[in-house]
């Protein structure tokens, strides 16, 4: 089978380039191969559109974290201040 | 000299102990582990405290000194003997995706999911769905997935970190998002 040919019928190794672009950037040739394989297969245009939108989602959730704050209660936050202020009056 | 920045330490906790908590958590989801990491952060910045050189806010400085307690905890648990097993068992399953010849198994074909309310960037429910997919992932594959997606470090400081090789780093980019995705889809119904 050609080089071609292989990536043609190889949904493995288009979904490993999918990931591969969303990270750093494709060669030529693995752009060309993934673009022929993707006009194909219905099934990789899928999951390369939910590849895209899980990232997303998983950048959100991360900063959503952050933003609706969890908080720690405030008598882990006296405590922590005087384990602080201790540390500070040794030296 | 007026732009450097200065460190306060009689008010980290109130300025910065509920965002680094919250940081914490939400990366390595183990609430006493989280409270404990705080504590270690603002000790360990006590001791370094004469090598801020002010270029950074406060802030950002802990933040760093957070980051790399984390990037310990990944790479304690990813070396742990229970995590070995989940890691076969993914493995495993992963082979079950494809065919020998690489065409997808038809019962693992992707298939459009269907989330409900117009935005599912902010559906609270999917995004508990995917924090609970994103658990039942090894935790090497979990922090190597982290660390570049999230966190957004170079690829040869996540295989220096972690100890994986380049070639095994791309294994486990694809195959982490395999699970994922599968995990979300069967989840997601």
């Amino acid at each position: 089978m050609g080089p071609l040919k292989k990536i043609v019928y190889n949904c493995k190794q288009a979904t490993f380039l999918i990931e591969k672009k969303l990270i750093s950037k494709l060669t030529f040739r693995e752009k060309i191969e993934l673009r022929i394989h993707l006009y194909g297969c219905s099934v990789c245009r899928i999951f390369n559109k939910q590849s895209a939108v899980i990232n997303q989602m998983v950048k959100q959730l991360f900063s959503d974290a952050n933003s609706d704050q969890k908080h720690l209660d405030n008598d882990f936050k006296q405590g922590l201040q005087q384990r602080i202020e201790e540390e500070l009056n040794k030296n | 000299m007026s732009t450097l920045n200065t460190l306060n330490p009689h008010s980290w906790v109130d300025n910065h102990a509920d965002y680094l908590y919250a940081y914490a958590l939400s990366r390595i989801s183990d609430d006493e582990q989280a409270r404990d990491l705080v504590q270690e952060v603002f000790l360990a910045a006590l001791e370094k405290v004469d090598r801020f050189e002010g270029r950074s806010s406060e802030r950002t400085w802990l933040t760093a000194i957070l980051k790399n307690k984390i990037i310990d905890i990944y790479r304690k648990r990813s070396s742990g003997l229970t995590n070995n097993k989940a890691e076969k068992a993914a493995v495993h399953e992963q082979e079950d995706f494809f065919h020998e010849d690489g065409h997808w198994r038809e019962e693992h074909y992707p298939r459009e999911m269907a989330v409900e309310g117009h935005d599912p960037l902010h559906n609270k429910e999917f995004q508990h769905v995917l924090q609970q997919c994103m658990q039942k992932l090894p935790a090497l594959w979990l922090a190597v997935f982290t660390m570049k997606h999230i966190e957004d470090e170079s690829t040869e400081n996540i295989c220096t970190e972690l100890r994986v090789t380049s070639a095994n780093f791309w294994v486990i980019i694809h195959r982490a998002k395999l699970n994922l995705r599968a995990c979300l889809q069967k989840t997601w119904i």
